[in-house]
């Protein structure tokens, strides 16, 4: 019995020092496996004195039992400890950075095309385009401006060597092809997105191609007041709420009246900084009412119809959202300008 | 756009401002649509409501003459400084106790001068700095002089911040109040104006003031004699022609009346040629042009403030030119269409003929310049030649120079079209033109010309000779338009009554006539109104031009906002907008930056797309419509469309493919940063034979550059993208839009392109081209040594999928078997044959199958590569036991022995 009692105490201290899985397996061996020390004992009982068996087996098979239950006991530990071991190691510095998936990005203005987009189609404005390279006809003559005619100063233009075609210098002969594709007889509601250019030396602050975005309502109830209301709408959902505009008299040949809409400085809010040049306003669309001329060379009898147009430019309304300094920058497809939105 | 400057000091001369805030009035006239960019203050303090910071301020600007420190002085006595010959000593009183002295080098003071007015600064004036770059300011100290102290100073324009004038000290004139601040008596605001060019007739002091009158609701004043006898004259029927001269001085023939309506002649005798006076010099300087001499100023001044440009002809080099032509030297033959009704009587008069130039004629210009004439251009004659451009520059010969005794003033009406054509092709923009070219009223050149003639009189001490010669074949008539309350509503949405639309038109000087109801309906309101425009006003023709007026005066802010209440117009879908940004949002989703390039190109840059070339051969359309070309379309530059006037060589005409942009922006890209992945949707320009107008397609354009991953410290991936990667993103893209299953490959040989090359095709039908760039194009474009792909696509095709329906495939509950493939192909036998006979034999128990290895080398003999496919295989009905799937693989591996010749690899 004696030695039952040494080979606990010398397994347990074993069992204690076994710090990993090839240590508890070894000991496992020694005393719990089939050639283990346990079994020996268990396996000598019938050279015992026949007295002694029922006692010595007893005692035997409650050391194998308990070695067993300490056995679990140890392993279980140890396997926790090797588990915390490793999750301790898995441990990070979570200000890695992470894992990017390259994912693309929408170049500013046609971010901000999209935005006006999105608000004119919530007014019932659809898109309607028309092209690049337009007749002399339809960028002034069917714009109330004959040949000669000093308004045509506002627009510096790109002549091509064809005689009488042009690159059109705004979106407003849009204006005469979506009332001859959309008319006579019928409203219309559009906006008409387009590219545009001019000949003016290339800036800081003016391009020889820039987007504009035309819109057009006609129908036979629409107003100077319907006109207002659409551009303070549209002022406040694409500079937020609250904005205070300013309507300027001003002159288009294809329009009459003529407006200018300025929006309260969006940086300054009035209070004059170098963006609105200390005016505390900022120029956002020219528009007015269509010329009766400009609504006959569409098919309309201003008698009957009236209608409203204006014009805005997106870069220029992205530069002042986002405060770019250059518009040289929006067609340079330089990466590191572009990768900066979107 | 044209700038005018109008100093308020000058514009009170009309219309009382005294009591408004600048600032105010320049709201008002922005408001009312005549745009002030900008104010300048001129010795006063700003407004307190101007918010521009002293720093962002022009020369002078926020220079306020402080009213203790700077007067109105007067030189009581000069003289020689005792110590200093170039230095004098004057004597000033300026309302101080007792009088100054100082010691100046004044340029334009001499010894005994006295009585003379100036600008007078004490000790501790804040001044302008005259010899520091731009405006520093600077406090006038005491100084000593060889033993002489100097109590203050005379100022020039320079150190009062009006002008960069420093050549000698202001003299004021003569009634010029001693003692007063000079605040007070030449401080002054200068609006700066932008005007639209509706507006010619208010280029000019009188014109701005008319508004004023107008907005404000003030009379004009009509302080001078001549103003009194125009300004309150509404309608030119009204208007008084002049008294014919009592003894001729001129003949005028106009032969060309459509160019030139309407010319008058005054004449001044005895002028005597000199500086003009400070205050002429002042308000022309302020108002932004250069004093010459008096004769001359006069024309400016009255151009500036009446608006109507006139020309001083030196009458005796009239008179010479009239008798050297009688003598037999001229050939002008004198044709009297249209003349002043005056006959040539002895002696000898000039004569002045207004006709188009002949074929080759020239003439020397003012500015020396000898210019070739053309005959849509108005000249201005004498019976020896041409002596003007009419309306557009005089000629040297005639000019009024230090000799000139004598003027004959023109003050004439030309045809703003003809104007405007003429001082383009002689590129002679001028003050004059840019009134001439807008159109201004014939009725104004009397009035001016009697405001000039006395001008000249007054600064010149001539004598102006009675009456005028006028000749005037075609009078203007005033616009009559008819308006109603119902009009101006039905247009601005606000009730106007018709006695408020009266009484604003009349503000405007417009005449205004109440039409009274039909007798059936005599006991309603007055509901129309009878509008005549003011002699002024060309540019009111329609109602609408009238209603304009009523809003601008009564305020745009005044009128209400309101939403729309009218029809809501058919909406539709727009496919092709919805489509186009889906695309761009999948090659957004593929990693690609959005990016848009200028459609302007120069002719290089197709030559460098084709520069593995010796001799560019240029691809053609060859008669193809549009939708059918193969791209790219790499055209001649010369068949390109071409600018008549390009900004620069580099942008003169317009791209037929998108892809010399895209190289171009992957080479500056690279430059800065390693990977470039971009793409751009955008219009290229193809000519069609016969027509006027280029096709205009939509086009999409991608280029890929530099490794595939970003390089970021987890995953590196420093492999270069290729050709793979960039069919992998159209394969990608096509996918998505349900079009990949009609799309074919096939290997294309273009210049653009290495061997990495392919063709696109759409249900057979061109696509695109997408490939790896040929390594001269690289070089050409300066591009680093490394793979670039880049693919061009046509949009319209790809839109045209977007309604397409996907069909949903059912899902198999069962398992799936997967199973490898090892072949053993011959290098000719393509991916696409082994992919078709696969799918061909292992029919609808085929689900998948994917190609994970391509090898060649050790194992593989030469001439043969290995292709290794994952295939998976379902069914939708039941388990499959290998036994299914073993007769399917034995099915596909007979197909592939027959179809490509393949082995299957141990």
């Amino acid at each position: 019995m004696h030695d039952l009692q040494r080979l606990r105490d010398q397994a347990l201290a074993g069992l204690a020092a076994a710090g990993d899985e090839t240590a508890l397996e070894a000991w496992r061996i020694q005393y719990l496996g089939r050639k283990g020390q346990v079994l020996e004992l268990l396996r000598a009982i019938p050279d015992l004195p026949a007295a002694e068996r029922p006692a010595f087996g007893q005692a035997a098979n409650a050391l194998k039992g308990e070695l067993s239950a300490a056995f679990d006991e140890r392993a279980q530990a140890v396997a926790q400890s090797k588990l915390a071991a490793e999750l301790a190691a898995e441990g990070v510095d979570v200000t890695l950075p992470g894992r990017r998936p390259q994912l693309g990005r929408l170049h500013p203005s046609n971010q901000t095309l999209r935005e006006i987009n999105g608000i004119f189609a919530a007014m019932g404005f659809q898109v309607y385009t028309s092209p690049d390279v337009e007749t002399d006809e339809l960028n002034f003559e069917l714009l109330n401006m004959p040949p000669g005619h000093p308004a045509r100063d506002m627009w510096d233009t790109f002549y091509t060597t064809t005689p009488g075609v042009i690159m059109r210098t705004h979106t407003s002969p849009g204006q005469i092809h979506a009332m001859r594709a959309l008319g006579p007889d019928k409203p219309i509601r559009v906006i008409l997105p387009g590219m545009c250019y001019r000949y003016e030396q290339v800036t800081a602050r003016s391009e020889m191609m820039f987007h504009q975005v035309e819109g057009l309502a006609i129908g036979r109830r629409i107003t100077m007041a319907d006109l207002k209301g659409v551009i303070v709408e549209f002022a406040n959902q694409l500079y937020g709420a609250g904005r205070r505009l300013r309507f300027r008299c001003s002159h288009f040949p294809f329009t009459e009246p003529s407006v200018e809409a300025d929006v309260d400085c969006i940086l300054c809010r009035g209070k004059g900084c170098a963006i609105c040049k200390y005016t505390g306003w900022l120029e956002i669309m020219g528009a007015g009412m269509v010329h009766p001329t400009v609504l006959r060379n569409g098919g309309y009898d201003p008698a009957e119809w009236s209608g409203f147009a204006f014009g805005m430019g997106p870069e220029r309304i992205t530069m002042l959202k986002h405060g770019i300094s250059d518009i040289r920058y929006f067609f340079g497809n330089d990466v590191r300008f572009l990768e900066q939105f979107g | 756009m044209t700038v005018i400057r109008v100093p308020l000091s000058w514009l009170n001369d009309f219309v009382d401002i005294r009591d408004l805030d600048p600032i105010e009035l320049a709201e008002r006239l922005t408001l009312a649509g005549l745009e002030v960019e900008h104010i300048r203050w001129v010795g006063l303090n700003p407004s307190p409501r101007y918010h521009v910071p002293p720093e962002r301020m022009d020369e002078g600007d926020g220079l306020g003459w402080e009213r203790d420190k700077l007067f109105v002085g007067e030189i009581t006595r000069t003289e020689r400084h005792p110590d200093a010959d170039r230095l004098l000593l004057a004597t000033v009183e300026y309302g101080g106790v007792k009088p100054m002295t100082i010691i100046t080098g004044a340029p334009n003071l001499r010894p005994g001068d006295r009585g003379l007015k100036i600008a007078f600064a004490v000790i501790g004036a804040r001044l302008v700095d005259p010899y520091a770059e731009g405006t520093k300011t600077m406090v006038l100290k005491a100084g000593k002089i060889r033993g002489i102290q100097s109590e203050g100073m005379a100022c020039s324009e320079k150190e009062l911040g009006i002008s960069e004038e420093h050549e000698g000290i202001i003299l004021l004139p003569a009634d010029a109040p001693v003692g007063m601040p000079l605040a007070d008596y030449l401080g002054d605001a200068v609006l700066e104006m932008d005007l639209t060019p509706n507006l010619a007739r208010n280029l000019n002091i009188l014109g701005v003031a008319r508004e004023v009158a107008a907005l404000f609701n003030r009379p004009l004043k009509r302080v001078q004699p001549e103003l009194a006898r125009i300004a309150g004259i509404v309608r030119p029927e009204a208007m008084p022609r002049p008294d014919q001269p009592a003894e001729p001085f001129v003949q005028i023939v106009i032969e060309a009346p459509d160019l030139c309506p309407r010319y008058t002649a005054t004449l001044i005798r005895d002028v005597q040629i000199g500086p003009s006076p400070h205050w002429v010099q002042d308000r022309l300087r302020k108002a932004g042009v250069r004093p010459i001499n008096n004769v001359v100023d006069a024309t400016n001044y009255v151009m500036l403030e009446w608006g109507q440009p006139t020309h001083a002809f030196d009458y005796d080099l009239l008179l010479e030119r009239a008798i050297k032509a009688k003598q037999g030297v001229g050939t002008e033959p004198v044709l009297p269409p249209s003349s002043s009704g005056r006959s040539p009587t002895e002696p000898v008069l000039p004569t002045i003929i207004m006709r188009r130039a002949k074929p080759g004629e020239t003439m020397t210009t003012l500015d020396g310049n000898e210019r070739q004439l053309t005959p849509d251009m108005l000249m201005i004659a004498d019976t020896l030649g041409p002596i003007a451009v009419g309306g557009v520059m005089g000629g040297l010969e005639t000019e009024v120079n230090e000799r000139t005794r004598h003027v004959l003033l023109e003050a004439a009406s030309f045809d703003f079209i003809n104007n405007r054509r003429t001082s383009q092709a002689l590129r002679l923009p001028s003050e004059a033109t840019a009134r001439f070219s807008k159109g201004i009223s014939a009725e104004l050149t009397i009035p001016a010309a009697s405001r000039c003639a006395h001008m000249m009189a007054e600064l010149a001490g001539g004598r102006v000779v009675a009456g005028v010669e006028d000749c005037y074949p075609l009078p203007q008539h005033s616009a009559v338009v008819e308006i109603t309350p119902a009009e101006v509503q039905r247009i601005l949405g606000m009730d106007v009554p018709a006695s408020q639309i009266q009484e604003i038109l009349e503000r405007l000087e417009f005449a205004v006539e109440e039409i009274p109801p039909p007798a059936d309906r005599a006991a309603q309101r007055i509901e129309t109104l009878r509008v005549t425009a003011p002699w002024f006003r060309l540019d009111v023709s329609i109602p609408a031009d009238l209603i304009e007026e009523v809003a601008r005066v009564i305020g745009y802010d005044q009128i209400p906002t309101t939403l729309m209440d009218d029809a809501l117009p058919p909406q539709w879908r727009n496919w092709a907008l919805e489509s186009k940004e889906r695309v761009r949002d999948l090659l957004m989703g593929a990693g690609l930056q959005d990016s848009i390039s200028y459609a302007l190109i120069g002719a290089e840059l197709n030559r460098k797309l084709l520069a593995a070339q010796g001799e560019p051969v240029y691809d053609t359309l060859a008669g193809r419509a549009p939708a059918d070309a193969p791209l790219p379309l790499i055209l001649d530059p010369e068949t390109l469309v071409r600018l008549e006037n390009p900004l620069t060589p580099a942008a003169d005409r317009l791209r037929s493919t998108l892809l010399g942009s895209m190289v171009n922006a992957l080479a500056a890209n690279l430059r800065a940063v390693g990977r470039v992945a971009l793409f751009e949707i955008g219009k290229v320009y193809w000519p069609i034979p016969g027509e006027r107008l280029p096709a205009e397609p939509e086009h999409v354009a991608i280029a890929l550059a530099g490794p595939r991953e970003a390089g970021a410290w987890l995953n590196r991936n420093d492999t270069l993208m290729d050709f793979f990667d960039l069919k992998g993103v159209i394969e990608e893209l096509l996918e998505r839009l349900g079009l990949l299953a009609s799309a074919t490959f096939e290997p294309a040989t273009h210049p653009l392109f290495g061997p990495k090359a392919a063709r696109v095709l759409l249900k057979g039908k061109p696509l695109g081209v997408l490939g790896e760039l040929h390594p001269a194009v690289r070089r050409a474009f300066d591009l680093p040594e490394t793979r670039a792909a880049v693919a061009e696509l046509q949009l319209a095709p790809l839109a045209a999928a977007i309604s397409a329906r996907q069909t949903m495939q059912p899902l198999s509950s069962f398992p799936a078997i997967k199973e490898d493939l090892a072949l053993l192909v011959d290098e000719s036998v393509t991916a696409e044959q082994v992919e078709m006979a696969i799918r061909q034999a292992g029919g609808s128990l085929l689900r998948d199958l994917v190609l994970f290895d391509l090898y060649r080398g050790k194992q593989v003999p030469a001439g043969k590569k290995s292709l290794a496919y994952a295939l998976t295989f379902q069914a939708d009905d039941k388990t499959l036991k290998d036994a299914d799937v073993e007769k399917v693989r034995r099915r596909i591996v007979a197909r592939l022995g027959q179809t490509v010749g393949a082995e299957l690899r141990g």
